[in-house]
C-alpha cells in the first residue's frame, strides 16, 4: 500500500485513487474497497455509487469548483484536490473554500504534483492529507510543516489572523 | 517607521532557514530547476544575463538610515559597489553569488529587511506616494495601510501561486504620485459624507503588453474591511485568472474578459462570506499601525525661513536646484528634498556604496534618520528644515548627488534593459544617456519644463513607458535593437496611456527624434502650457510630421 502523510504522520493509504474511470463495470471488482473517483464520474453515477458497500470519495481537478458537489459535499469522508502541476494556485482557494465556506470537516487530501516545498501553505489552507509525488522523500517532507512557526493570515488551525492574536498579548 | 516585533522577526528567521535549505538542496541537485524557480523568485532572486540578480523589498519605499547603511554594506561585500533603485521602490543588486544569498538575507533580517515576494507570481511590494505623511495635500497617511497590506500579503498561503504577479498601490494624497491607476489594485484613500475613512477601489490597471487604466469597482470601502475585500478580489482572480497564456494572465485581462460589472458582482459575492469576519481590521490594529508613523518631533518654525530666502537670492545654482528638487511640506518651516539619481553618465536609479553611506548620514543629521525611494527611482528626504537646505545642497554637490533636474526631461525613468535583464529586447541605459547628453544644458531643460520621459527595454514595461509624456520602448526588429516612441502618456491624476508616433527608430536616431518632438512643443506651446497640455491640445499630427516629414 502506498504511504501518505496524514495529520503530520506517515500512514498507509487505505483509499484507492481512480484517476480515470469511465464505467461502473471498471469498479465492479472493487466493491468493498474505498475509492476516490473523478467529479464527472460521481455526478453521472451518484445513485449507484452511494449504494456501494465500500466508501466512495471524489477528487476535483484544479479548475473544478467545490460548489459542484452541491448537497453531497458533507456526505464525503474524504475529498481530494488535484495539483496538475505544483504551481497551480487554484487548488489552494478550493481548499480554503471547502474548509471556511462549506465547513467541510472530512479529510482534505492533496494529490498530483504534491511537493515538499508547498506543504506548509497547503496545510495552512486546510489540507490535512498529502499523497506526495513518487520521487519525494516522505520522511524529509514531514519537516515542511515546521517551516514557519506562525503566519500573518487566518489559517485552519489559527482562525484569527495574527493582528487579532497580537492584541490579546498587548 | 514600522518596527518588527517578535512575530515579524521569527517569521523572517524561519524564512531564511527555509531558503537556505532550499538553496542547498538545489545546489546538491535534489531540487529541479523548475521547482526551485518559484521558490527563488519569491525570495527576489533572478538568474540574469550576467549573474543572479537579487531584488530587495523596500516596503512602500520607506527606509531608515540604518537600513540604507546595510544596503551599502551589501553592495560593497557582495556586489560591485553599487545598487539600483527600481520603479517599484525596491533596490536590486546585479552581482551576488547564488550561494551567498542566504547570508545576504540574514544581513537584511538584522535591519528588518528582506527580499520576500519581490518577484514571482505573487503579491508584490505595495507602493505609495513618496511624500506620504509629509505632503501638503494629504487625506490620510497611506503608510499604516500599506503596512497592514504588507503583513496580509506576506506568505499568504492561498495566494502564493497566482496566475501572474500582482501589484497594489495606495494613494492618500490628492495629487497621485504613485501611478496608482495602473496597478492590479489601486486604492485611493477617501472620506465619505459621514467623514469616515475608506478606499475607492480600482482593479485591473497595469502596464506591460496590454496597458490598461484601472476601473473602479467600489466607490467606498470602509477602512476596517480593507483586508476582507482584498481577500475577495484575490480569490476571484486566483480562481478565474487565465493560466493558459502568460500574456493574458494579469487581472486586467480577467476584468476585461469578464466585464467590470460582472467582475464586481463576483467580488461582492465572495466578499459576503469574508466581510465582518476575523479579517476585519480592529480599531486597535489600525491605531497600532498608525502609531508607527506618528509625526516626528517637528520644531515650531516660521513658515518661510529668512536664511533660505537670503541664500536663494545669493546663489543661482542653489536656487535652480531648490526650484526643481524641493517641495512644500505640510509643516511650516520644513521642506521635502528629492535627490535626483539621474546624473548624466550614471544609469538612472544607480547609487554607489559611498553615496548610500553619505545619504544615510544626511538622513540622520537632517531628516530624523528616514528616507524614501520613489517610483521615479529617486531618493527623498521628507522632513528637512528650510534652514538646512543650503548646507545639504552643498554636501550633495560634493557627492555628485545635486542633479537639479527633478521632473525635467533628463529625469528619466529607465529599466535596466539589455545591459542586465535577460528579458530585454534592447538596451535602455545607453538610450537614457544619449538623451541626457543631447539635453545637457540646464537653461534649456528648465525652459522645456515639466515633462516625463520613460524607457523600457521590452514589453514588460518596468520603465513605465506607457505613462511617460514621452515613452520609449525597446523592440526587436529582425534581430536588431529598435525603439518605438509614444507620446501623451501620464501617470498623474488624469492618467493616460501614450500613443505610438509611428515606425520605430535605430538607437542613434533617438536623440534627434526626441529633439524634434521637444521642438514642436517649444514652438507651439501657449502661455505656460506644459508639454502634456500642448500635446493634448494639438494631438499627434504636428509631432508626427516633424519626426517623419510630410506625408501625402
Ligand atoms: S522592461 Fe523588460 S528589459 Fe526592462 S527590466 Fe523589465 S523585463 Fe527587463
Amino acid at each position: 500500500m502506498a504511504k501518505l502523510i496524514k495529520n503530520r504522520s506517515i500512514v498507509e493509504d487505505s483509499w484507492h485513487l481512480l484517476k480515470e474511470v469511465s464505467s461502473l463495470d471498471e469498479i465492479s471488482d472493487k466493491s468493498a474497497q474505498s475509492i476516490i473517483v473523478p467529479l464527472a464520474f460521481w455526478q453521472e453515477h451518484r445513485r449507484e455509487l452511494k449504494q456501494r458497500p465500500g466508501k466512495t470519495a471524489v477528487w476535483l481537478q484544479s479548475n473544478e469548483l467545490p460548489a459542484a458537489l452541491g448537497e453531497d459535499l458533507h456526505s464525503f469522508a474524504l475529498i481530494a484536490l488535484n495539483f496538475p502541476v505544483f504551481s497551480d494556485g487554484r487548488v489552494y482557494s478550493s481548499a480554503r473554500e471547502l474548509r471556511s465556506n462549506f465547513m467541510f470537516k472530512g479529510e482534505l487530501r492533496a494529490i498530483g504534483d504534491v511537493l515538499r516545498d508547498q506543504l506548509f501553505y497547503m496545510a495552512r489552507c486546510g489540507f490535512d492529507a498529502f499523497a506526495l509525488r513518487e520521487d519525494q522523500d516522505i520522511d524529509l517532507a514531514l519537516e515542511a510543516f515546521d517551516d514557519f512557526q506562525d503566519g500573518y493570515q487566518v489559517s485552519v488551525d489559527k482562525p484569527e489572523p495574527l493582528f487579532r492574536r497580537r492584541e490579546q498579548t498587548l | 517607521m514600522y518596527r518588527y516585533d517578535n512575530y515579524d522577526h521569527q517569521m523572517l528567521e524561519d524564512r531564511i532557514a527555509q531558503f537556505r535549505d532550499q538553496t542547498a538542496r538545489f545546489l546538491k541537485g535534489e531540487l529541479a530547476d523548475t521547482e526551485f524557480l518559484p521558490l527563488r523568485l519569491q525570495n527576489g532572486l533572478y538568474i540574469q544575463r550576467l549573474a543572479p540578480m537579487l531584488r530587495i523589498a523596500i516596503p512602500y519605499g520607506m527606509l531608515s538610515s540604518t537600513q540604507l547603511r546595510k544596503l551599502a554594506y551589501i553592495s560593497e561585500y557582495y556586489d560591485k559597489g553599487y545598487g539600483h533603485f527600481t520603479t517599484r521602490q525596491n533596490i536590486q543588486f546585479n552581482w551576488p553569488a547564488l550561494e551567498d544569498v542566504p547570508d545576504i538575507l540574514e544581513h537584511l533580517a538584522e535591519v528588518e529587511m528582506h527580499a520576500i515576494q519581490t518577484s514571482g507570481n505573487c503579491i508584490r511590494n505595495t507602493s505609495t506616494d513618496q511624500f506620504a505623511g509629509s505632503a501638503i495635500n494629504e487625506i490620510a497617511d497611506s503608510r499604516p495601510y500599506c503596512e497592514i497590506i504588507r503583513q496580509w500579503s506576506t506568505f499568504h498561503p492561498e495566494f502564493a501561486y497566482l496566475p501572474r504577479k500582482f501589484k497594489i498601490a495606495v494613494c492618500g494624497t490628492s495629487d497621485d504620485q504613485a501611478a496608482t491607476q495602473v496597478h492590479d489594485i489601486g486604492l485611493f484613500i477617501v472620506r465619505n459624507d459621514a467623514g469616515e475613512l475608506g478606499f475607492r477601489v480600482l482593479v485591473g490597471g497595469g502596464l506591460g503588453r496590454t496597458p490598461v487604466i484601472g476601473k473602479a469597482i467600489r466607490e467606498f470601502l470602509p477602512e476596517h474591511e480593507l483586508l476582507t475585500y482584498l481577500d475577495a478580489i484575490l480569490r476571484v482572480y486566483n480562481r478565474e485568472g487565465r493560466r493558459d497564456n502568460k500574456y493574458k494572465a494579469r487581472i486586467k485581462i480577467l476584468v476585461k474578459e469578464t466585464g467590470v460589472d460582472a467582475f464586481r458582482e463576483k467580488v461582492e459575492k465572495e466578499w459576503q462570506s469574508l466581510k465582518g469576519g476575523p479579517l476585519r481590521l480592529t480599531d486597535t490594529e489600525i491605531q497600532r499601525c498608525r502609531g508607527f508613523f506618528d509625526e516626528p518631533d517637528y520644531k515650531e518654525l516660521p513658515a518661510q525661513s529668512a536664511k533660505l530666502s537670503e541664500e536663494l537670492s545669493r546663489d543661482v545654482l542653489f536656487a535652480s536646484w531648490y526650484q526643481q528638487n524641493v517641495d512644500a511640506h505640510k509643516k511650516p518651516g520644513y521642506a521635502i528634498v528629492t535627490i535626483c539619481l539621474k546624473t548624466t553618465g550614471v544609469a538612472p536609479g544607480d547609487v554607489t556604496t559611498e553615496q548610500m553611506n553619505f545619504i544615510a548620514d544626511v538622513a540622520d543629521r537632517y531628516s530624523f534618520g528616514e528616507l524614501r525611494i520613489s517610483h521615479e527611482q529617486n531618493v527623498i528626504l521628507a522632513d528637512i528644515e528650510q534652514d538646512a537646505l543650503y548646507e545639504i545642497w552643498q554636501a550633495l554637490k560634493s557627492n555628485q548627488l545635486s542633479a537639479a533636474n527633478l521632473g525635467l526631461l533628463t529625469d528619466i525613468i529607465c529599466c535596466p534593459g539589455g545591459d542586465f535583464c535577460a528579458l530585454a529586447n534592447a538596451k535602455s541605459i545607453p538610450i537614457a544617456e544619449s538623451i541626457q547628453r543631447r539635453f545637457d544644458d540646464a537653461k534649456r531643460l528648465q525652459d522645456i519644463g515639466d515633462i516625463s520621459l520613460n524607457i523600457s527595454g521590452c514589453m514588460n514595461a518596468c520603465g513605465h513607458h506607457h505613462v511617460g509624456n514621452i515613452g520609449i520602448l525597446g523592440v526587436d526588429k529582425k534581430g536588431a535593437e529598435f525603439y518605438q516612441v509614444s507620446l501623451g502618456g501620464s501617470a498623474e491624476n488624469t492618467t493616460s496611456l501614450g500613443q505610438i508616433v509611428g515606425p520605430s527608430f535605430a538607437q542613434d536616431e533617438v536623440p534627434d527624434v526626441i529633439e524634434k518632438i521637444v521642438n514642436v512643443y517649444t514652438r507651439r506651446r501657449e502661455g505656460d502650457e506644459r508639454f502634456i497640455d500642448t500635446f493634448n491640445r494639438l494631438g499627434m499630427a504636428p509631432f508626427k510630421e516633424e519626426v517623419y516629414g510630410k506625408t501625402n
